[in-house]
Formats: C-alpha cells, sequence, structure tokens
C-alpha cells in the first residue's frame, strides 16, 4: 500500500522553480534516502510533501485535516531544535499531541524509549544530552507518534560514526515492521548500505531513483555531484566510498 | 515537584499575600475592623476604605500580576526565548501612548475610566498593526521585529508628546503614570479589567499544547498537528488583552513577565503548558508584594510600583545571567 504519492509537485521561490514535476511513490516497507547537492531541493521536498510548504501538484497527504495529517506522518525537521530542558521521557511523550490524550500514550512512549534504548536517560534534561543522544530522543518521539511514515531531514548530519549507524539501523528496523522512513541524506556511504531505495534530486528534479547499486553509478554521480567513487557489493553488503572532484565548481 | 504540589503552593502564596494586601494601608485599622469591614459589618467608614479602595487595590494587583506572568510565559513558550518578555509585541508601548494621549488632551480627566479606555484603544491599535506587519501566517521573527517597530514607534510618540506638551503639569503627569501603579483604583477599573482577562487568559492558556510542540520547532509542531495560524493568533490576542488591559489600569510594570517564567520554568518541569498557570500565580504574587512593599517602604512618599519592580527585577535578572554563565550553559 502507498504510504505517500506526490504527483508532479512543484514549488517555486520568487518565481525561481525550487522543485519541479516531482513524481514519487512510497509504500510499506521502504526505507528511502533522499540525495542530492546542497540546494537540490531535499527539505523543500519534505516540507512540500508534509504540507509545510504551499505548493502546485499534489501530496497524498494534502487533503487531510492537520490532525489525520499528523496520524499519518512523523517529521523530524533538519536542525534538531530543542528549546528547553525538558527530560527526555516529557520530549519523547510530545510525540502523543496528534493523538489527543488516550490510554495508548504511556505505552506507546515506552515503546519508543525502550526502542531507542533511552531508558537510563529518561529523567536527564534533552538539552543536556550529547548529539547522538539528543537524534534519539528526537527519533523517538516520531516514534511515539505511531503513524505509519516517518520522514526526517537530515537526521544522521553532525553524529558520529557509531550514532550515524546506530540511527541508520533503528530507520531501518522501523521499515522492516511494515512502516516508510523518508530521510534526507549527505553521506553516500550509509546511504548505500542501509536504504532499501534511493532518490536522487538535481536542481529541484528526481535525476535517478530506485535501489542503491542503481542509484549510485559512476554517470550519474559523476552528473549530479561532479565526483568518481568506488561502489561494490561485498559479502557485508554494499559498499561506497567517495573518491575525488570531478569538476571544479562554476565561479 | 508534581505540578499539584507548585500549583497549590503558590496559590497559598498568592491567597496569604492577598489577605496581607487588604490589610495593609496608611490608616492603621487593627485586621479585627477590617476584616469584618469587608463584609459590611462594623463601622461604615472602615467599610468604604476596605471595599472601595484597599480590595480594587488587591484584586488589580492579582489580576495585574496574573496577566503578566502569564503572558510573559506564553511570549517566552512561542518564541522559545527566555529573554521575551510580553511587551514584545508592542502592545504595552502602544497602551501607554493612547494613555499620554488621553492625559495631555484632558479626555483623561474629562470621564471616569478616560485614561484606561484611551490606553485600550492604543493597545488595539497595536494588535492591527502587528497583524499588518506580521501577517497571521510565518515565523517567530517578522512577529519581533513588527513588534519592535511598533515599541520604537509608540515610543518616539510619547516623547514627542512630552516634548511638545505646553503644559508641565500634563507633562509630570505622564511621567509619573508611566511608572506604574496601584494607588487610588477602583471597583470601576476592576470591571473594566476583568472582561479582558475573562477573554485573554483563556486563550493564553489553551496555547499549553501547542507551545510544547513548539520546543521541537515550527515544522515539527506544525506536523504534529498544531494549526499555527491559530495559535499565533492566540497568543497576539491573549497576550494583547492582558497586557493592554495591565497596561491600562496600572501603568507600565516591568519585569514581572520576563522574571517570573524564568524563576519557576525549573520547578514547573521546562514544558511551556505546565509555566503557564504556574507563571500566572507567580506573577500575581510577585506584583502583590511589590505592591504591599511600595506601601510599607515608603508610607508617605508615593513608591511607584512600576519603580520596585525594575528595582528589585533587574539586579535579580543579572543574578540570573550570572548563574547561567557560571554553569556554562
Amino acid at each position: 500500500m502507498s504510504l505517500l504519492s506526490l504527483r508532479n509537485l512543484t514549488v517555486a521561490r520568487n518565481g525561481r522553480p525550487v522543485l519541479s514535476g516531482i513524481d514519487l511513490t512510497i509504500g510499506e516497507g521502504e526505507f528511502v534516502g533522499l540525495l542530492g547537492p546542497n540546494g537540490a531541493g531535499k527539505t523543500t521536498l519534505l516540507r512540500a510533501a508534509l504540507g509545510l510548504l504551499p505548493h502546485q501538484g499534489t501530496s497524498s497527504l494534502d487533503p487531510l485535516t492537520s490532525d489525520q495529517r499528523a496520524r499519518r506522518a512523523a517529521f523530524m525537521p533538519q536542525g534538531r531544535e530543542i528549546a528547553w530542558p525538558l527530560p527526555v521521557a516529557d520530549l519523547v511523550a510530545l510525540g502523543r499531541m496528534p493523538h489527543g490524550r488516550s490510554p495508548a500514550d504511556g505505552p506507546a512512549v515506552e515503546r519508543a524509549i525502550a526502542a531507542l534504548e533511552l531508558a537510563p536517560l529518561r529523567r536527564r534534561p534533552a538539552t543536556e544530552l550529547s548529539g547522538g543522544e539528543q537524534a534519539r530522543a528526537l527519533i523517538a518521539r516520531m516514534l511515539a507518534q505511531e503513524t505509519p511514515l516517518l520522514v526526517a531531514d537530515e537526521p544522521v548530519a553532525g553524529l558520529d560514526p557509531a550514532a550515524q549507524i546506530k540511527v541508520m539501523k533503528t530507520f531501518a528496523g522501523i521499515a522492516a515492521q511494515g512502516r516508510a522512513v523518508l530521510a534526507s541524506l549527505h553521506d553516500l556511504g550509509l546511504a548505500a548500505r542501509h536504504c532499501s531505495r534511493l532518490i536522487l534530486l538535481s536542481e529541484g528534479r528526481i535525476a535517478a531513483d530506485g535501489p542503491p547499486a542503481e542509484v549510485l553509478d559512476a554517470d550519474t554521480l559523476a552528473r549530479v555531484f561532479g565526483i568518481s567513487a568506488w561502489f561494490s557489493m561485498t559479502a557485508d553488503g554494499p559498499v561506497f566510498q567517495p573518491l575525488d572532484i570531478l569538476r571544479k565548481e562554476q565561479p | 515537584m508534581s505540578r499539584w504540589m507548585l500549583w497549590a503552593g503558590l496559590s497559598l502564596l498568592v491567597a496569604a499575600l492577598f489577605l496581607a494586601s487588604l490589610l495593609t494601608g496608611p490608616a492603621g485599622l487593627g485586621p479585627w475592623n477590617e476584616i469584618p469591614a469587608l463584609f459590611g459589618r462594623g463601622d461604615e467608614l472602615i467599610a468604604m476604605v476596605m471595599r472601595e479602595i484597599r480590595l480594587p487595590r488587591a484584586i488589580l494587583g492579582l489580576l495585574l500580576g496574573a496577566s503578566l506572568g502569564l503572558a510573559g510565559a506564553a511570549v517566552q513558550g512561542f518564541l522559545r526565548n527566555p529573554l521575551a518578555e510580553p511587551g514584545l509585541i508592542g502592545t504595552s508601548a502602544s497602551a501607554a501612548l493612547g494613555a499620554v494621549l488621553a492625559i495631555q488632551t484632558g479626555f483623561a480627566a474629562a470621564l471616569p475610566l478616560g485614561l484606561p479606555l484611551a490606553a485600550l484603544a492604543g493597545a488595539t491599535v497595536s494588535v492591527l498593526l502587528i497583524l499588518l506587519l506580521a501577517g497571521s501566517r510565518g515565523g517567530a521573527l517578522p512577529l519581533i521585529l513588527a513588534g519592535i517597530a511598533i515599541s520604537a514607534l509608540a515610543g518616539a510618540m510619547t516623547s514627542l508628546v512630552l516634548n511638545l506638551s505646553p503644559n508641565p503639569f500634563a507633562a509630570n503627569e505622564i511621567i509619573f503614570w508611566m511608572m506604574g501603579s496601584l494607588a487610588d483604583r477602583s471597583m470601576l477599573h476592576v470591571w473594566m479589567t476583568l472582561p479582558f482577562f475573562g477573554v485573554g487568559a483563556p486563550l493564553l492558556l489553551a496555547t499549553g499544547r501547542g507551545l510544547d510542540t513548539l520546543t521541537l520547532g515550527e515544522d515539527a509542531a506544525a506536523s504534529m498537528g498544531v494549526r499555527m495560524t491559530r495559535l499565533r493568533l492566540a497568543l497576539i490576542f491573549g497576550v494583547a488583552a492582558l497586557v493592554g488591559s495591565a497596561t491600562a489600569v496600572a501603568g507600565a510594570v516591568g519585569f514581572v513577565g520576563l522574571v517570573v517564567p524564568h524563576l519557576l520554568r525549573r520547578a514547573a518541569g521546562a514544558r511551556p503548558s505546565r509555566l503557564l498557570v504556574a507563571s500566572a500565580l507567580g506573577g500575581a504574587a510577585m506584583v502583590l508584594a511589590a505592591d504591599i512593599a511600595v506601601r510599607v517602604i515608603a508610607p508617605g512618599r508615593d513608591l511607584k510600583l512600576g519603580v520596585l519592580t525594575a528595582l528589585v527585577g533587574a539586579p535579580f535578572f543579572l543574578h540570573l545571567i550570572w548563574r547561567t554563565r557560571s554553569q556554562g550553559a
């Protein structure tokens, strides 16, 4: 079943197109990595798909009320803002907001805390955690929302390698439960290893869409990122390593 | 601390200070005469003092403090900034301008409620301006910028009125009014303030869950089903109703809306929604205490409430900054 479907999604800013004619469908069980150079339109795509940005074309979430939408898709914005020193458990419980106050709240919060191994931190003010711990707390907050679709904007930016792998494995696990995750990523290596599908954006359009081995081919990488890279299917799974810059940036 | 214990403790404090405020005044009448007089028993003169001077003053202290505390907590929650204060959206400066114009033109003297009504008109204009400038949609930044612009303009116009005032007595009255006071207010002022409190306070208290989710930013809040436009309008109208009416009856009383949410944030558990009620109670306690203090410290000198709250509030605020810095936060 499709959890998100975008048809001809187009966003213009000051008359300039930022996103043009995006068509895509995300189904159950998929962990989709959204890739692309800075300014390719990744954040714009995620925000428009969630109805946070005025757009042309349609997202399957458009016709829903804001409450219904919040029960269908959870969102973790870029930047991972936490304004106040809420205890981790309270922060995770914010995810129950779209459900009103229900008896399911407590168990849902506990499941999310357990899934991200946050039990030892539950009373700690979230603002005092390390970046990796904060990311886990915010992902737990999304999980507590108990939506079929989870959308995250650069969830692993700025994290150390262990924390990055942990987050990616968590997302893969969520997808494996029959939900779907759409995350924008900059680390092509992590994306290649953990995502089931990659979508490559370039200048507001989809340049490639498919399994990692297809999307990360030499021609596409040269065209979109201007880099050469080494990609191989090993016994430990796919391994990807960027190698060099192919062309200088235009002055 | 559980929120119920915090609320109960603060409520007790407010009740005690309310009673103390009723029993404080230049005419030392003795509590055994004063309390019964409040209910119309005993000496008629004492009854008049209690019901027409002390009672409105205590009620207004309660309402003013609760308004400023609640509005401060809501504005800080909405802007996710502990340095925000309720005057930030320009309402208090505009209300002050309305009052100043009323004093200058003689409108204040011509009508019993001329001054507060003019101040409310000023507050209303500021709301219309902020909606026009910042719109009902959009982020925190346009709201802050529009608020600063409106405050600056209203402040400049107030200065202009003072500057060009041909009448030194009016200028003097304006300056004293702007210092903020609850002296010589009547039940009329209470009846005028109550409807605004009755509208503004529920509007702001209802923003609690929205403010909680805003902890994670505007996009996260919107994705959790918070209707941002509605939240923003509730905040603007709620704060304007509370701060506009507070300024209209009492003049400028600073630092309450800034300091009280700060003081209580840790005890309330950092969640903006928990802070709203606590901050309303804390604000009421602070203003009641300050209004008792101005009467006790200098009984014959008419020390102004706003002067005292700033005198106490500013060093306290410096202390908070110092503590934050030494914690390395």
